[in-house]
């Protein structure tokens, strides 16, 4: 693995979050959703891509973060994971960054439970600091899920 | 070099299909070891691979073949009788050239395989066999037709279809073809008959079976396609139809003519190109069918058991993706039938069964789906049992087991760990299994119900989709999102105006029913199951009935579309959880719906339950008037006495059972028996309706009745059948218990009064 790696980078609700490009299939723009009932609530719905049905995850419910504001449309950011290409419902994109391993560090125990699950480590940027998103534990595990109720 | 691997590819499909169907014509034989047909065509099947395999130099095969041919010779020739000895060892070799078949797959080659330990066995099982024709492959017959054709056996010789009608001894044939090979112009038949070797009249049949067999052979002009690039196709068909879906939405708000018709004609090629492509995926079941027979006597042989299977309705088309998902599911419930379900032979002579054991396989379209039922006569399930290992396994509690009804104790049988086998057989009694085989199933879309008798066998019935990628679905509204119903579960539809509602939407205890035609339909609200807003009351709704499994319910929608074509497509497994979705499609607007799961909306609103209230309450309602049994719908009818045909409904009988007479035993001046740690008494129809006394036939056919935990036998002359047909009891005149007369199955019955059949037992215990 070389020191340098490409992250596509979002924001949800003030954080600064990144994902391997590699990892990224592509980047839409808003898209017309359909409501699952009884899913998880972190499940934000089904979209059509291309004649393939998307399962989107709102990041902001999954990360425990405010609900997005009415009338805010989110951007789907469509990753590759080993169940098939699954969306993250995100704020705004932000640029591809490229990173040195030398300035990542782990997550410090302080941050929100939800959000130290879900994240691998930080990279520690000039301005900003980027969290590398994991995203198999992010579409995986449906936590906080409203259980079903029959 | 291609040229040749063609050849054996070709070499690889054909014999791997003449050794299926040999092994499933063997195992015929081995019921009908008489049927000169079948030998016939086992005879042939064994003889063809081993010419062509000797001609494409795969020597160690064709000398199996050879072995396994001596034998067949010899058993047709009558110099040996068909053992199952020697079955074993055929299917043996049939194992042996299936091994080198797949070798030959692999490597091109044999490899190192070697069978002359199995020749040998072959050779010993009819001893002193001297060899019928000891010329190597390819075989004498061959010798009249030109070498190129050996390769395609498309129609019989003559020679050969004499000696397998039994017209012509081999040696006497060989004696002619060798004359014929010395130069005699002559056809072969007309040699044999200057011979005076044959009879004319079997040379004109053989010649009939051969023109048969020509015309069979041209009318075989089938290629064969690699399923994968019919997967291929089958999924751009989706697109395609997803597109024309679209296109088709798009029509509603264009003028052109133009336009319009174009898009009317790409409509129909569509949907024509989706039926062909549907077609070509279709197979008949009786390809997995075929090997069952084998597995049901090696399983059987297995635990020392006689088992018989029939099979109805192998013509029975699903498409391919189908056929392969219930090869597993299916061999395991033949499996665990036999295992545990048929009993070993001398208990099931005790109970007064035939020592051999029926397993029925039936296939048949219903309503765009598939139903296969497998049916054993054996022992059935013992809920008690299931209701104990269930416990003991920590599945329910136990206080939890004891509210279950018998429908919920057998559904238990389902649960993973669950196994009823009194001890583990190297086939079966794990426990893993039918949890597995269940959930299989339901990946399909199918579903899969379980009925037992005690003693009466167990029946086992799968009802799954034709296809899994294109269904007819009905789209409906409910809270605002489209939802699609399969429209195989679809029974009818029914609309309830606003102004109608509150009279014609009720409720029992808080649950809303519907009265359809008399009966009281359950409902479900999809927008409240589903926790969505629901619409203003005002407004009218629309019900649509559906079928889960045996029960029917009413699901309440605002609104419903139309029917459309979908494309089904998987959800993720986020949504594992969610019974009540079965997949979700993408309609003609581009937007994601849901497609509904009828049966998980079944469960998660506890339609699917045994209706324990229901019985009781057309008991307590038979006291009450003695017309209460108009508008049942399923009637047991029997036969009793002088006065013929007569029908109760089936929700009175608790049980039906035979008894010896013997057991039979008089107290308090009646007859009674000793059943379930209870007395019951027995009462004929006649002394019910005031005839006199019949003389009792030996076994008694009794039909039970239970009310408030006591039961009554009514001893009936014998049980004709079940009839579901609504029916209207016409009482002009009705003599003392008869509810009156109606016409079921086409025929007058009386109907039987099993309000009065209390009453008679009732007043006898006062008096």
């Amino acid at each position: 693995m070389s020191d340098v790696q490409q992250l596509c980078t979002f924001y949800v609700d003030g954080l600064f979050l990144g994902v391997e490009v590699e990892k990224v299939q592509e980047v839409i723009r808003y898209q017309e959703m359909t409501t699952v009932p009884l899913a998880p609530s972190v499940i934000g719905g089904l979209i059509n891509l291309r004649g393939q049905i998307v399962t989107a995850v709102d990041l902001r419910r999954r990360l425990g973060l405010h609900p997005r504001a009415e009338g805010e449309l989110p951007m789907n950011v469509v990753v590759r994971t080993e169940d098939g290409a699954t969306s993250l419902l995100v704020d705004e994109i932000g640029d591809v960054v490229e990173v040195e391993k030398s300035s990542f560090e782990m997550v410090p125990d302080t941050l929100a439970r939800d959000a130290r699950e879900l994240t691998r480590g930080v990279y520690k940027l000039k301005r900003d600091l980027l969290l590398l998103l994991d995203t198999d534990k992010t579409v995986n595990s449906t936590t906080p899920a409203t259980a079903p109720t029959a | 070099m291609d040229d040749l691997q063609e050849i054996i590819g070709e070499f690889l499909i054909e014999s791997n299909e003449l050794l299926d169907q040999f092994e499933g014509d063997l195992v015929a034989l081995e019921m009908d070891a008489h049927s000169s047909e079948l030998l016939a065509r086992i005879f042939r099947a064994i003889h063809t691979i081993k010419g062509s395999g000797g001609t494409l130099g795969f020597s160690r095969l064709a000398a199996l073949a050879h072995a396994g041919e001596n034998v067949l010779s010899r058993i047709r020739d009558g110099d040996v009788l068909f053992r199952p000895e020697i079955a074993t060892c055929l299917l043996q070799m049939a194992d042996g050239l299936h091994q080198a078949l797949s070798e030959i797959d692999k490597s091109g080659t044999e490899g190192g395989l070697e069978f002359s330990s199995l020749c040998d066995r072959l050779a010993a099982i009819c001893p002193a066999a001297s060899p019928v024709d000891d010329v190597p492959a390819p075989s004498p017959e061959g010798a009249s037709v030109a070498p190129g054709d050996e390769l395609q056996p498309t129609v019989p010789l003559i020679g050969e279809l004499l000696v397998h009608a039994g017209g012509v001894h081999a040696e006497q044939l060989q004696g002619a073809l060798r004359v014929q090979s010395e130069g005699d112009p002559r056809k072969l038949c007309e040699v044999m008959l200057a011979e005076g070797t044959v009879k004319a009249e079997a040379v004109v049949d053989a010649l009939q079976a051969q023109r048969q067999a020509g015309v069979e052979a041209q009318n075989n002009n089938t290629i064969r396609v690699d399923v994968g690039l019919l997967d291929k196709l089958m999924n751009r068909v989706g697109e395609l139809v997803l597109a024309r879906n679209q296109i088709l939405q798009f029509t509603s708000t264009q003028q052109d003519t133009k336009f319009l018709s174009t898009a009317q004609r790409l409509n129909l090629i569509t949907t024509e190109l989706q039926e062909g492509v549907m077609k070509t995926r279709m197979q008949p079941i009786g390809t997995v069918w075929n090997k069952l027979p084998r597995a049901v006597r090696d399983i059987a042989l297995g635990c020392g058991k006689q088992v018989e299977i029939e099979m109805a309705g192998a013509d029975t088309e699903l498409d391919k993706t189908i056929i392969e998902a219930i090869k597993g599911p299916l061999t395991h419930i033949i499996r665990n039938s036999i295992d545990h379900g048929i009993e070993a032979p001398e208990l099931r002579l005790a109970c007064g069964k035939r020592a051999v054991g029926m397993l029925n396989l039936r296939a048949s379209h219903e309503g765009g789906q598939v139903i296969i039922e497998i049916a054993d006569d054996g022992g059935g399930i013992q809920t008690e049992l299931v209701k104990q290992k269930a416990i003991a396994f920590g599945k329910i509690k136990a206080e939890e087991a004891e509210r279950l009804t018998e429908r919920e104790l057998l559904d238990l049988v389902f649960l993973p760990g669950v196994s009823t086998a009194e001890k583990v057989t190297k086939l079966s009694g794990r426990g893993v299994g039918m949890d597995v085989v269940k959930t299989n199933i339901e990946k399909i879309g199918g579903t899969i119900e379980l009925k037992s008798k005690p003693e009466h066998g167990t029946t086992i019935r799968i009802k799954i989709p034709l296809t899994l990628a294109i269904i007819p679905a009905l789209i409906v509204i409910s809270g605002g999102e489209r939802f699609a119903i399969p429209q195989a579960s679809l029974v009818e539809l029914v609309r309830v105006e606003a102004d109608s509602q509150e009279r014609r939407l009720e409720m029992v205890h808080g649950t809303p029913v519907y009265r359809l035609r008399g009966s009281l339909l359950p409902l479900v609200f999809l927008n409240r199951l589903l926790k969505m807003p629901g619409r203003a009351a005002e407004e009218s709704v629309s019900i649509v009935v559906l079928q889960a499994g045996d029960r029917q319910f009413g699901l309440v929608v605002d609104d419903i579309n139309d029917t459309e074509e979908i494309v089904v497509k998987p959800l993720s497994k986020q949504f594992k959880a969610l019974a009540c979705f079965a997949g979700a499609t993408i309609m003609g607007d581009g937007r994601v719906a849901l497609i509904l799961d009828v049966m998980g909306l079944a469960q998660m609103s506890r339609v699917v339950r045994e209706k324990r209230e229901g019985s009781q309450l057309t008991e307590s309602h038979s006291e009450a008037s003695s017309n209460s049994a108009e508008g049942q719908n399923s009637w047991l009818l029997f036969r009793a006495g002088l006065r013929g045909r007569m029908a109760i409904p089936l929700s009175a009988v608790a049980r039906l059972e035979e008894f010896s007479s013997s057991v039979i035993e008089y107290s308090a001046g009646r007859n009674v028996i000793q059943y379930r740690g209870q007395i019951m008494p027995l009462y004929t129809v006649a002394e019910v309706i005031g005839a006199p006394p019949p003389e009792l036939s030996d076994p008694l056919q009794v039909i039970v009745h239970s009310t408030d935990g006591a039961s009554i036998g009514l001893i009936v002359d014998e049980i004709l059948d079940i009839a579901e047909e609504h029916v209207a009891i016409e009482n002009s005149s009705r003599p003392q218990a008869i509810c009156g007369s109606a016409v079921i199955q086409q025929c007058v019955t009386d109907v039987f009064d099993m309000a009065a059949l209390q009453q008679h037992a009732r007043s006898e215990v006062r008096a």
